[in-house]
């Protein structure tokens, strides 16, 4: 199977272990990846801010670059749900958008649904915090969201805890946002601060090593305020976390 | 308010500076988040015990939106009923028309002292000042708007409108304005004191104004749920009632109660009921009842398909105990009768003035959506907030320009890799005072991410792919 990868602008610029680790895990899983260097931003900064006819442009330049792949694999559930969830606000009715959005996923909801793989064989013998950002959960559904009254499940749980010796610790607020928001990061800071470090307290709290999750937007503000605040946690990609698990 | 497009102005930072103040008193804003929390949690146990919640959520959005398209009709409908069972209806506008009507009935009647009950619709038309300064003496009866009644403050939030204070606050407030001994924070006594002087009011009034939380087409009746009973007594003392609604309160059928009943308590408390849950229907024995139905705006938004389905809202509160913004910044930092989620919503929609800080109040978590009983697209609409102001050219300057540069960087791949490559370098290499200096607002609590030397696309090439 071949699938293309969608890396976004900021992984690309400023992690990007988190897009080799990517390449690595789909190629452990036996995919074909090809990187389509023409890519540049799905985006979502400006139409998360509202300026839609500045983002129009760059979901056109995202159908050129990606239309024609059976399917495209994001490590960012923010993305991937820009394209399929956003981009008809931007681009309504383009010609090959459906298809498009029909191919992206998120990479532990394309090894779920696509791959039909369950269980990872891997090692991580660690306590990790698991991160479930915002987009990922109620956009794209990755999981079942606190709110909702639903049986529970998580596609990037199950494939975390499928590893051998790993512990996902239990944490007081399972799905809180951690307040990164894109521009909000910046425009509310004070209410966007607080809740990062919120976040880190009840990670801690739970005794956990590693926070992980399927978003190094959510996990770089984190970071950013651990570190600030010397505070013992390590932040790790979902795609890390398995590349380095998978023999 | 007209059926004109609505006209916002900026606010500057508005929300954001307000939000900073509220969180400078750190531990009360944690205070504030644990017990707003506190709230969540509670309604999360409540819909946990009814296994068919989801179900109950996608009916009571079904049956608002079949509302809505037969509104006209089924205002009729409730006029007939209403006023076949011995009750007055009166239409209103705007505030201002709702305002002229409660004065005029109350002033030909005489009553210069009336008690009043939770209604979030006389807070939007600032009805209270309104009947002040035309002599009538307005007692909110409901403890928590007695409380902000007493601090002369706007409610802070809209089931628990004085969330905001502390137990000790409240007893500062009461020592000062009932008597009460000093330093009492006992909420038992503190209540008890607030109710033998509620007691007071309630005996010498003439008149008792509610809120309708559902009005039934079919019946011509109405149901008011509060936790206090003093809805009652305000309506069972006084021969008078009046009752104040938005044209949205309307449902077709008594059956429907079933659904939104259901729902309603137990997303806004967690209580499997209100304690109390009046249905009245025409006025009491040798009394009256009128009833209000004001529109101030509601049709406009009805107009307006990507806003229309806020009128769903059922005043629960869910979404504003769910925000991780509003249980950080305070009702007040919204500046608007409604905060929150929701609150956000209706302000950039109706276009009040002065609020166009709002839709970016919001890290767009979409917990206010799967918490909605009546699955309002809450972070949906407030993003459609955000792209009207842009649309409309009132976003700042300075934004549109940094996004309108963006864009074009990231439209051409070879701008997109050259501005990349400065910014690590700069990143890199600019001492700390500058890279941390005021300019920076992500660096203010944070550290910056990491500079790498080389990108994915570099690295990646390196480790032998063909290129595409
Ligand atoms: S928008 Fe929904 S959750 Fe918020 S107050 Fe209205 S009904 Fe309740």
């Amino acid at each position: 199977m071949k699938v293309a990868l969608f890396i976004p602008c900021y992984v690309d610029q400023l992690y990007p272990q988190v897009g080799l680790a990517t390449v690595r895990v789909l190629e452990k899983l036996g995919v074909d990846v090809v990187y389509p260097e023409d890519q540049t931003c799905c985006g979502q900064p400006m139409a998360n801010a509202g300026f839609a006819s500045d983002a129009a442009p760059l979901a056109r330049r995202f159908l050129e670059v990606f239309g024609g792949f059976e399917h495209v694999v994001c490590p960012s559930g923010s993305c991937a749900s820009m394209v399929r969830n956003h981009y008809d606000a931007l681009i309504p009715g383009a010609p090959g958008l459906e298809a498009v959005k029909r191919a992206t996923y998120e990479l532990c909801e394309f090894i779920t649904d696509v791959l039909k793989i369950g269980r990872i064989a891997g090692r991580f013998p660690r306590k990790v915090g698991l991160h479930q950002s915002c987009h990922g959960l109620r956009e794209l559904r990755l999981g079942s969201s606190s709110e909702r009254l639903e049986a529970p499940y998580s596609k990037v749980a199950s494939l975390l805890s499928s590893l051998e010796g790993i512990e996902l610790v239990p944490l007081a607020r399972v799905d809180e946002c951690c307040g990164f928001g894109g521009t909000f990061a910046v425009v509310e800071e004070a209410v966007s601060c607080m809740m990062g470090r919120d976040r880190l307290a009840d990670h801690v709290k739970a005794g956990a090593e590693i926070v992980t999750g399927t978003d190094v937007s959510c996990l770089m503000h984190m970071d950013g305020l651990a570190r600030r605040a010397k505070a013992p946690l390590a932040f790790r990609h979902v795609a890390e976390v398995l590349a380095e698990a998978m023999p | 308010m007209s059926d004109s497009l609505p006209v916002l102005r900026s606010d500057g930072r508005g929300h954001a500076d307000r939000a900073a103040a509220f969180l400078r008193d750190e531990p009360h804003a944690h205070w504030h988040d644990q017990a707003v929390w506190f709230v969540r949690a509670k309604r999360d146990r409540a819909a946990s015990a009814v296994p068919e919640w989801e179900r109950l959520r996608e009916v009571a959005s079904r049956i608002k939106a079949h509302t809505q398209a037969r509104l006209a009709d089924y205002l009729e409908e409730f006029e007939r009923k209403a006023t076949a069972a011995g009750a007055t209806v009166h239409w209103a506008r705007d505030a201002d028309e709702h305002n002229a009507i409660v004065h005029r009935i109350l002033s030909e009647r005489g009553v210069t002292r009336l008690v009043k009950s939770k209604s979030m619709l006389t807070e939007e038309c600032h009805l209270n000042p309104y009947l002040e300064a035309r002599g009538i003496e307005v007692t909110d009866t409901d403890l928590g708007e007695r409380i902000v009644q007493l601090a002369k403050e706007p409610p802070s939030h809209i089931v628990m409108p004085a969330i905001h204070k502390k137990k000790e606050e409240i007893g500062d407030l009461f020592h000062e304005k009932l008597g009460t001994p000093e330093g009492l924070s006992d909420p038992t006594r503190l209540t008890e004191a607030a109710r033998a002087h509620l007691r007071e009011r309630f005996m010498a009034a003439q008149a008792g104004l509610t809120g309708v939380n559902f009005a039934v087409a079919e019946t011509g009746g109405f149901v008011v749920c509060t936790n206090e009973g003093n809805a009652d007594m305000g309506t069972s003392l006084p021969p008078i009632h009046v009752a104040c609604m938005g044209v949205e309160k309307i449902i077709p059928r008594l059956e429907d109660l079933a659904v939104f009943l259901r729902l309603l308590a137990r997303s806004a408390t967690g209580q499997p009921c209100t304690s109390y849950t009046t249905h009245f229907l025409g006025p009491m024995r040798g009394g009256e009842l009128h009833i209000v139905v004001v529109d101030n705006g509601r049709s406009a938004l009805l107009a307006r398909e990507q806003y229309r389905r806020a009128l769903h809202c059922i005043r629960c509160a869910a979404c504003m105990n769910t925000c991780p913004v509003y249980r950080r910044s305070g009702g007040y930092s919204y500046t608007y009768t409604i905060p929150g989620p929701i609150g956000i919503v209706l302000a950039t929609a109706r276009g009040v003035d002065g609020h166009a800080s709002l839709p970016f109040a919001s890290s767009l978590c979409g917990s206010c959506d799967d918490v909605c009983p009546v699955k309002i697209p809450l972070h949906e609409e407030i993003l459609t907030g955000r792209r009207d102001l842009a649309e409309r050219g009132l976003q700042p300057m300075s934004k549109r320009l940094g996004m309108r540069l963006a864009a074009l960087v990231l439209r051409v791949k070879l701008l997109y890799l050259a501005a990349g490559a400065t910014a690590r370098f700069l990143g890199r290499n600019l001492p700390r005072g500058v890279l941390y200096a005021r300019w920076n607002p992500w660096g203010r609590q944070r550290e910056l991410p990491p500079m790498p030397r080389e990108t994915f696309r570099q690295l990646y090439r390196k480790e032998r792919r063909p290129r595409v």
